[in-house]
């Protein structure tokens, strides 16, 4: 175990430096591109004049370097800064957005992560057997769907025309929790079912990649179920591409929502950061930017760690190449 | 020979897989000849029903109706299969190249190669595609060899991670251990030992990231990436017709359903060959 | 309905030209019909809206902030149905020496949100903030022209001009020009004289506000709390009013239109306006230079096929000059182009650019459907022999990229306050180096009848040097205007209204304070 707890200690620092590293490339990523904050904000009306002055007012004539001290500086102190465009603290700006992605994260995982296994899972099971190619079958057409296009069949069923759930999740003041629910139950379904295909194809392919192994036909001469053959000899073989999919799909569900946000008028994170590379508002991207780095930064090191943990041969120190 | 007699023996997925992969091909190759119009042509009103409308009266004059600006829908999907399949081909099989090799490389030699690949890997999902796409477009512009490069580079990431968790399991298998000490070169363990063994994942990876590839070309395009108009490309073709859906009109459901078609089909070929030719072994 | 609303306009706009314009009756004329009724808690969705968007007058204003501006402050004059100019902070007004001394009595008995009463030094404080050195303010080219601003005691403000300008007190109705309360710079705190206060903000989301129980107009502001809700999606929008989420919302997906009407919920609200959509070439640009080339352009468009399949009908084809029968000096009698691929490949002959071979910039940031609209001129103009090569460009950093930069591309106008705006930033040597002339069309006539005209008293006469310009711009400019989009608002029939006004959507962006629940 003292390999992880050093893995974990040594992830954790190269973690911070990514972190580094990306805001530095995202600083100077933006920066090159096209326009700035003053010709996004004043648009088609951004006359040199008042493109000139509302640069100077903002800083933006300073030299980019001493603007990216600046704002690491304002970092160091705990301090995410102020959005350029309309002068509001950042972390104001990011916090409430920040908890509506995580709360709709959540319940989109706790919704496909289980099911795409557990489905994953029964496949095998039940392989080239009628469950198999139905769960198959129908969890590859859920893919194929554009998001928007999966979220739009199912407001047009489940409010529309059944009357069941709102069409947006604008929040209604006053109401409780099963209100919060009721209106995040559409978003968060789209998002699982986007994701659910893809983690039931990954966990059939896993497990079916060790199943040819002797020691599986040891189980099955044994005389073992299939059940148990697939959920005590294949899964544990099979469990870290697994993980490496799940996590792939849960930093998906946190950082690749933007169209999903849009459709059902939800305000999270990924909106915060479209609209703010479009106006180039400098420290609002890099704030969402850390976030969102953060998040696979972080997903990766579990998504490694449990991988170690999974396989033992994994867990025994090598000696490096 | 020995091919047709594996190609005959497939089950009947399988063969449905193919025959619906041959029709795609035809359009892709014969696109011109198969169109009952031409590409850009418009042909009547908007979001007019095809032979599946009630309402209309006298012999259909297009299959499967208009879209949005009144093109023929059939037309524009022949035409689409061209550019989303070819794009979506080129982009997978590069993005697995690029993913299977360092995900391989990776796992086999692990230390100082698997931190760096790894930490670059975490460095470039982490960087935001919004902006990487755009900065892409900045300077070198839009076109579809961009697109394709974009997707590729961004897929690589996921394959590489895939890959590299398959591949670590195995490198750590004894038979490769076996092999090293023989003193094998490592292109010959990765190729010969790892590879092999991690098929089965791999390639049903392979087929849903090309089904993502259609859906990403209808994303890019809404920041200037991808398709130039009036050429078609199915995931578009969702997209610009998708609030039809909404009023009860069924056309944006034909260029989706044609990516699901063509989805289901790969991944039933694909099935079929993980089963005959997949699965970790141990025969040395 | 919009034949009406374009009439009324005509007569209004006539009335520009006196030169002081009575506010006989305080209490605004109210539109016929029932008494407005109070109560309830409004919902709009939006369609245009900004994270960055914020209360300061002098930044660009979205739909969603200028909706919100207009809740919350008022203008000291009011742009109403049919164009007609409505007395609002200030009661009357009067030019003298020329037009260059604007003298505004202001209306008594205002207060702030706060209770601070209103007076003539607010609105020296509201303007000069435009006009301070180093403002960001887009006004500020406009406001140039003014070279004092003074406080006569508390209820007389004084603007003196440079030159004279008839219609100085239609700019006062800009949106940016709100008044606000002296010494405020704290504008997100939406402090002002309107019909509502700012409970809560938060841009890119939704605002809230609710009555102000002291709001000076009578009959005006009637809703108990009105919730501004960003939406981007237009199918969105569409299914949160069928579903009974929201009361009204703007910029109606014109595809949609018919298939909305079907229900007796929805009503649709379609006003005249006066935006204009545009394919501009740059006339000091490659094969541009021609006027010829330039005519071939605007013969090989199709503009009835455009308006009928982009906007659905709902607008009307343009005449390759910026002024709609909204306006007040509109000349009907120019012939309308239509699409004749002969006449194009006459000129392009005419110029020796046979198989002439273009690039059409174009991005959905302008307008929506804008890729398609490109795509229809390009299939019109392959029969007159012009290749078109329709260019997707990001909808990201278009206006600062691609706009005004790339010789032809695509462009959109909104309506300006008047012919003397609109003729001045988009068509004169004063408009490219304010950097909204798109077309760098520099025509020294033109240049000098609008000079004039800002100038003229009499109405006929003004209308004789507006239509020379029209005519210059038709014949000569780089402005291929093929279409006017109407302003298509939906909304719930629980919703009444007056007559509507067409300066913007949902009722000139006062739909809060002039519409009420039945």
């Amino acid at each position: 175990m003292g390999s992880v707890a050093e893995l974990l200690a040594k992830r954790l620092v190269f973690g911070i430096a990514t972190l580094w590293v990306i805001s530095l490339l995202v600083f100077s990523a933006v920066n090159l591109l096209p326009g700035d904050l003053a010709d996004a904000i004043l648009g088609q009306g951004a006359t040199p004049e008042a493109v000139a002055a509302f640069r100077a007012e903002l800083g933006l004539d300073q030299p980019v370097a001493s603007r990216y001290l600046n704002w690491v500086a304002d970092i160091l102190h705990g301090d995410l800064g102020r959005s350029l465009a309309n002068d509001r603290p950042i972390s104001e700006l990011v916090a409430g957005r920040l908890a509506n992605t995580v709360r709709l994260a959540i319940l989109a995982a706790f919704i496909a992560i289980p099911a795409g296994v557990g489905l994953g899972i029964l496949a095998t099971v039940y392989r080239d057997r009628p469950f198999d190619r139905a769960t198959t079958t129908a969890s590859l057409i859920a893919i194929s769907f554009p998001e928007f296009f999966t979220a739009y069949i199912l407001v047009a069923l489940f409010s529309v025309t059944l009357g069941w759930l709102p069409a947006v999740a604008i929040e209604t003041r006053g109401g409780g929790w099963q209100q919060a629910l009721r209106e995040i139950a559409l978003p968060a379904l789209t998002l699982a079912l986007a994701v659910v295909g893809y983690v039931l194809r990954m966990t059939r392919a896993a497990i079916v990649n060790v199943m040819a192994a002797p020691y599986i036909e040891m189980a099955q001469l044994k005389g073992a179920s299939p059940l148990r053959i697939v959920t005590r000899h294949a899964l544990p073989n099979a469990l870290s591409p697994i993980i490496n999919v799940v996590i792939i799909n849960l930093a998906y569900l946190v950082v690749g929502v933007v169209v999903v946000e849009v459709v059902f008028v939800y305000p999270g994170l990924g909106q915060l950061l479209v609209d703010s590379v479009s106006k180039r508002d400098i420290p609002v991207v890099q704030a969402c930017c850390i976030i969102f780095a953060a998040t696979y930064v972080l997903l990766n090191l579990l998504a490694d760690i449990l991988s170690v943990l999974s396989n033992p041969r994994l867990r025994r120190p090598r000696q490096q190449v | 020979m020995q091919l047709w007699l594996k190609l005959m023996r497939a089950p009947l997925s399988a063969k449905l897989g193919m025959a619906i992969v041959a029709v795609n091909v035809a359009c892709v190759v014969f696109a011109p000849w198969l169109a009952p119009f031409g590409e850009t042509e418009i042909v009547g009103q908007s979001w007019v029903p095809g032979f599946w409308g009630a309402d209309v009266q006298g012999a259909p004059a297009t299959w499967l109706g208009t879209d949005h600006l009144g093109r023929d829908v059939l037309t524009r999907l022949i035409f689409g299969a061209r550019n989303s399949i070819v794009i979506a081909l080129v982009t997978t099989i590069l993005s697995f190249s690029l993913g299977i090799t360092t995900g391989l490389l990776a796992a086999a030699m692990r230390g100082w190669v698997d931190q760096i690949l790894s930490r670059t890997v975490d460095l470039m999902m982490g960087f935001p595609t919004l902006i990487f796409a755009l900065m892409v477009l900045a300077v070198i512009g839009s076109s579809i060899p961009a697109v394709i490069g974009v997707i590729a580079l961004l897929d690589a990431t996921r394959v590489f991670r895939i890959t590299r968790a398959v591949a670590t399991d195995i490198a750590a298998q004894d038979y490769v251990e076996v092999a090293r000490l023989r003193g094998e070169g490592m292109g010959w363990i990765m190729r010969r030992e790892i590879l092999p063994n991690a098929i089965t994942p791999l390639a049903a990876e392979f087929g849903l990231r090309f089904c993502f590839v259609f859906l990403f070309v209808a994303t890019l395009s809404f920041i200037g990436l991808g398709v130039q108009p009036p050429a078609a490309d199915w995931g578009s073709m969702v997209k610009e017709n998708s609030a039809a859906i909404s009023f009860g009109i069924l056309m944006p459901l034909f260029p989706a359903a044609a990516i699901a078609l063509l989805t289901v089909a790969i991944n039933l070929i694909i099935d079929w060959t993980g089963a005959t030719a997949g699965g970790v072994h141990d025969d040395h | 309905m919009s034949e009406d609303v374009s009439i009324n306009r005509r007569h209004a706009m006539a009335g520009l030209g006196l030169l002081s314009a009575a506010a006989a009756l305080p209490s605004l004329a109210k539109a016929q019909g029932p008494a407005p009724k109070r109560g309830g808690a409004m919902r709009i969705a939006i369609a245009d809206f900004a994270t960055s968007d914020s209360l300061d007058p002098t930044l660009a204003e979205t739909q969603f902030s200028q909706n919100l501006q207009w809740q919350l402050r008022n203008n000291l004059v009011e742009v109403g149905p049919g164009g007609k100019l409505i007395p609002e902070l200030a009661e009357s007004w009067e030019g003298s020496n020329e037009a260059r001394t604007w003298v505004f009595k202001l209306r008594r008995g205002v207060t702030f949100h706060d209770g601070k009463p209103f007076t003539a030094s607010d609105v020296v404080h509201s303007f000069n903030i435009h006009r301070k050195e180093g403002s960001k303010s887009q006004t500020k080219p406009i406001l140039n022209q003014i070279t004092s601003i003074k406080a006569e005691g508390p209820h007389t403000a004084i603007f003196e001009l440079v030159d004279g300008n008839v219609g100085f007190p239609a700019l006062t109705s800009a949106v940016g020009l709100y008044i606000l309360k002296e010494g405020d710079t704290d504008f997100n705190k939406g402090m002002g004289t309107g019909g509502y206060i700012l409970e809560q903000f938060q841009p890119g989301i939704k605002a809230v506000v609710r009555r102000n129980p002291g709001y000076w107009k009578s009959g005006h502001a009637n809703f108990d709390s009105v919730e501004l809700i960003c939406m981007k999606d237009a199918t969105a929008r569409a299914n949160a009013l069928i579903t009974g989420q929201i009361d009204a919302y703007n910029a109606v997906d014109t595809r949609t239109v018919n298939l909305l009407q079907r229900s007796s919920a929805i009503r649709i609200n379609r006003v005249k306006s006066k935006a204009h959509f545009s394919f501009p070439m740059m006339i000091d640009q490659g094969p541009f230079a021609s006027n010829d080339v330039r005519l071939a352009m605007k013969f090989a468009i199709d503009r009835d096929d455009i308006v009928k399949r982009v906007l659905g009908g709902f607008g009307a084809p343009g005449n390759d000059h910026p002024l709609s029968s909204a306006y007040a000096f509109y000349d009907g009698t120019i012939p309308q182009r239509s699409y004749d691929p002969d006449k194009a490949r006459f000129h392009l002959d005419k110029a020796g650019a046979a198989n002439l071979r273009v690039q059409l910039h174009v991005s959905e940031t302008p307008f929506t459907g804008a890729t398609d609209a490109a795509v229809l001129f390009k299939g019109h103009a392959a029969k007159a022999g012009i290749t078109i090569d329709v260019v997707k460009e990001p909808e990201d950093g278009y206006w600062s990229s691609v706009w005004n930069k790339r010789p032809l591309c695509t462009s959109r106008w909104s309506g300006r306050i008047n012919e003397d705006v609109l003729f001045t930033l988009g068509y004169t040597a004063d408009g490219t180096k304010a950097g909204w002339n798109e077309t760098r069309l520099n025509d020294e006539r033109l240049n000098k009848l609008v000079a004039e005209a800002r100038k003229e008293f009499d109405e006929g006469k003004r209308r004789q040097l507006y239509g020379e310009v029209q005519r210059i711009v038709h014949g000569q400019g780089g402005s291929n205007i093929f279409a006017f989009a109407d302003f298509l608002d939906a909304v719930s029939s629980k919703v009444t209204h007056g007559e509507l006004s067409g300066d913007w959507m949902l009722d000139g962006c006062r739909a809060s304070e002039r519409w009420w629940f039945s």
